[in-house]
């Protein structure tokens, strides 16, 4: 049993301890809004927040998360109020498929926490995820409205 | 486990095709012009079916029924808008739904074409989908004309509310909706002019974006049914290779695992619990394989065999006028030039999955699909059931970009799996890397171009000669038999008549193909053929309007006289990113058009590069005639979007062959852009009008990679023709 800090919640899991995080959230906890895209760190699709940094879940073994502070984007909006990031997101209609936007968000909701107000540098070094739709137009427009908001 | 089945999935299963019998003979009020209908097709809810597209509750949602996939491309608000335009329902009230293949064939394909490709989803379905919606209209108006006695040319419709004129009287399509249902369709109803719309051409907000940004929206990979297991699978690398044998006894003990299974003859399979569970034990699995003659095939045999076709003597003609050979034969001056376009996968971010439940009375199939009727073929074929037997449920796609339509190779093994464990719902996961190594790739195809100038400096003939892969030979061989083995589709962008015709005459012209096909799948990759095409013929464009000494704009305007709506998109990139006037200092432009799926485009790129090797693609000004725009925010959307796979391909994407199997098996080494590399991308849309739509998804993808090379030429004096570009040790920066 490993017991796991999800979105507030505790939960205990019978899972093997080397299981990477993403499919221990998505399996096991059964939230499967963070997505798998690649397994090996580099598109960001499986990106959550771990004591409020943004992680590729895909590449950290559960076992080595126990009791850290984790957040994926079903624990974003409270009590059904959208976050800034997510209203700028469906105001500027950034998702096409959708399916790396979960992983989007993450990483820049924890860019805007850092960074309240990001320049594009910030934005280029920071939200490195791949979308092979092509949103990223509209991402960046989305972010600089959300940092307004 | 818990079930979760997503809100948007289709509600209208068998069972809710029940005929109303209370409907036939209910006497209605006086005034009837529409005849009354056979009964009354309810949807799961009881809510009446209008018609086949439009379900109206009684608390005045419009539910639309639409055939086609949405996978980002924002195809179902694009129809929606259609149908409501025509309905005159309220925006705000609409929600959609998928009809299943199987209701679809028991209704003799009402809904028409399921098929999701080749940029047709708005374009070849509008006709009757703006019909769908005056027709619930026209019953809808008739049945508030009928209950208040006045004659229906009295009544109108707005908002999803009939008003009858003199007296004001308003009922909602809610009311009406149970009347209407009960009338007889009316025949040849007229649609709105064009200039008469208010829904279609606005960019309405999309039906679909809140649940993908609170990670609600259930993809194929987030299903969950009751006693569901997983499965991961691992077909033989070399294509064409088999199982020889398998150890299952080394894995079959491992924690969660539930079956270890050969899938036909080419693929082993793990079931358990879990997927990650299923890929550990898959990962331990020792397989032997019999890779057969094709683990002989390289990179450099393939590229052998190509090259031999450049010069081969007989070929496929795509394009003729005039003599071409004789032009150049005797021109004072030839130009030359040899190009390249390598094998590509789609790399759709989720990748394959299908998940089957398979008993000998049922098998039904929930996949993100392209072409639910070729999921439902494939569930047929595999299960060995008939169509009455069998369903699929189709889920939103994270990705198609052509992989997931005319291939159901997914779908085949999922079924084959799931016929081993009957009754129990499995559902199949490829990892990446097995998504990867089993792509059907764009075409690989080198292509060799000659052009002949005379005395004066004046175009004389061109030759277009590509050597490689046919996609129809492998996928639709029916159709290249019936052109005596000529594969039509090769000539995209660059074919003498159709919806990808070439937009420039020479007086003497030849584009042919020398058809050499090898053991990798090629597949329908966004855009098809025209990456290539546009690769090759833009680029050579250019060095003949250099050979020449023109201007590249000046020297492709001379051949463009009968195509005025592509000399007008080129000419509005043109003049938008500047083209007579010079660049911004350090930065260089690069310019290409072409006409795909029925739409004109171009492109003019702005690029600067740094210490000779890093790109940076600062600005990208592309522009569409596609006839008519549903959506301008979507298109603008598809076109930006369609530049990242496109530039991503340019600069960093490439697959290879080794031993007969795919080198490439993750973004490590089929790399993909990101935020910091996107460059600024402004888009014209010219609504040209006509009886031909064009469409969006596709075609401009294919001008961002000759307008860049086209500027990289003039940033660095050095003609590049192979791709990507990383092969030449440029960056993307």
């Amino acid at each position: 049993m490993i017991s796991l800090d999800i979105n507030g919640k505790t939960m205990n899991l019978d899972v093997d301890p080397n299981t990477p995080l993403l499919w221990a959230i998505r399996e096991h906890a059964g939230l499967t809004g963070t997505k798998y895209g690649c397994g090996i760190a580099q598109c960001g699709a499986c990106t959550v927040h771990i004591d409020g940094l943004p992680m590729r879940s895909c590449s950290i073994p559960v076992g080595a998360v126990s009791g850290r502070r984790i957040t994926t984007i079903e624990g974003l909006a409270q009590g059904g109020k959208l976050t800034k990031v997510q209203q700028a997101w469906i105001d500027h209609e950034v998702p096409q498929c959708g399916y790396c936007q979960a992983g989007m968000i993450m990483a820049v909701e924890a860019l805007l926490k850092a960074k309240p107000k990001p320049t594009d540098a910030d934005i280029n070094a920071a939200v490195t995820n791949i979308c092979r739709c092509g949103t990223f137009q509209e991402v960046r427009k989305a972010i600089h409205a959300a940092a307004k908001a | 486990m818990k079930v979760s089945i997503p809100q948007w999935m289709p509600r209208v299963s068998r069972r809710s095709f029940i005929v109303s019998s209370a409907a036939v003979g209910g006497g209605l009020a006086l005034g009837l012009r529409l005849p009354l209908g056979p009964a009354v097709v309810r949807a799961q809810d009881g809510s009446p079916e209008v018609n086949a597209w439009v379900v109206i509750r009684p608390d005045d949602t419009v539910v639309i029924r639409m055939a086609r996939s949405e996978m980002g491309q924002g195809t179902i608000t694009g129809l929606a808008q259609l149908l409501a335009e025509e309905l005159e329902c309220d925006w705000g009230k609409i929600v959609y739904e998928y009809p299943t293949p199987g209701q679809s064939v028991k209704r003799k394909r009402i809904w028409g074409d399921f098929s999701t490709g080749g940029s047709r989803g708005i374009r070849t379905s509008h006709d009757y989908v703006r019909m769908g919606g005056a027709t619930a209209r026209v019953m809808l108006v008739q049945a508030a004309a009928n209950q208040w006695g006045v004659p229906a040319s009295e009544c109108t419709a707005a908002k999803s509310i009939v008003t009858h004129g003199p007296t004001k009287r308003r009922l909602s399509y809610g009311k009406l909706a149970e009347a209407a249902a009960k009338l007889e369709a009316p025949k040849n109803v007229k649609l709105k002019d064009p200039k008469e719309w208010k829904v279609i051409g606005k960019p309405v907000a999309r039906l679909d974006t809140r649940d993908k940004v609170t990670g609600r929206q259930v993809y194929g990979f987030d299903l969950k049914l009751p006693g569901m297991l997983v499965a991961t699978i691992k077909e033989c690398p070399v294509f064409g290779g088999k199982v020889k044998s398998f150890d299952a006894a080394r894995v079959a003990s491992l924690r969660g695992v539930k079956k270890v299974l050969q899938v036909g003859d080419t693929a082993v399979a793990v079931v358990a619990d879990t997927f990650w569970q299923a890929k550990v034990a898959l990962d331990q699995l020792p397989v032997v394989w019999d890779e057969g003659p094709n683990a002989k095939v390289s990179q450099a045999s393939i590229m052998a065999q190509l090259a031999e076709g450049l010069g081969a003597e007989q070929a496929f003609v795509g394009n003729q006028a005039g003599d071409a050979k004789a032009a150049l034969a005797g021109a004072a001056k030839r130009v030359e030039a040899t190009y390249f376009y390598p094998w590509l996968n789609h790399v759709c971010m989720e990748p394959m999955n299908a998940t089957a439940r398979y008993t000998p009375d049922k098998c039904e199939v929930w996949v993100p699909t392209q072409d639910g009727e070729g999921s439902f073929a494939a569930v047929l074929a595999a299960s060995g059931l008939p169509a009455d037997k069998c369903e699929v449920y189709k889920i939103n796609l994270g990705g198609g970009f052509g992989r997931r339509g005319a291939f159901q190779d997914y779908v085949t093994q999922a079924v084959r799996i799931a016929k081993e464990m009957p009754g129990i719902p499995v559902k199949l996961l490829w990892t990446r890397e097995e998504d990867m190594v089993q792509g059907r790739f764009h075409p690989i195809m080198q292509c060799k171009l000659t052009g002949g100038f005379d005395a004066q400096g004046n175009l004389t003939g061109l030759h277009m000669r590509l050597s490689g892969q046919s996609i129809l030979k492998e996928v639709r061989p029916a159709i290249v038999e019936q052109q005596k083995g000529r594969d039509p589709l090769v000539f995209q962008g660059v074919a003498d008549a159709g919806e990808h015709s070439f937009n420039y005459n020479f007086p003497n012209q030849l584009i042919d193909h020398a058809m050499r096909q090898n053991h990798v799948p090629p597949g329908f990759w966004r855009g098809v053929n025209i990456n290539q095409n546009a690769v090759f013929i833009e680029c050579f464009m250019d060095e003949l309007a250099g050979a020449a000494g023109k201007d590249p704009v000046e020297f492709r305007r001379q051949f463009m006289g009968k195509h005025p709506r592509a000399l007008a998109v080129m000419n509005a990139v043109a003049e938008r990113i500047g083209w007579t006037q010079p660049a911004p200092a350090g930065r260089h432009r690069g310019i290409a058009q072409m006409k795909a799926f029925n739409s004109f485009v171009a492109a003019a790129a702005e690029i600067s590069v740094q210490g000779g090797n890093r790109v940076k693609v600062h600005r990208i000004v592309a522009a569409t005639d596609c006839g008519y725009a549903v959506n301008p925010a979507q298109i603008e959307r598809q076109v930006s979007g369609s530049f990242v796979y496109g530039l991503s391909a340019l600069f960093m994407e490439e697959n290879t062959v080794q031993n007969g199997a795919i080198v490439e098996k993750n973004f490590d080494t089929f790399n993909s852009m990101r935020m910091a590399q996107m460059p600024q991308v402004e888009t014209i849309i010219i609504q040209g009008g006509g009886d031909t739509w064009g469409g969006i998804g596709e075609p401009t993808i294919c001008v961002a990679a000759p307008a860049v090379l086209n500027a990289l030429y003039k940033a660095t004096g050095k003609r590049i023709r192979t791709v990507p570009l990383k092969n030449h040790g440029i960056e993307m920066v």
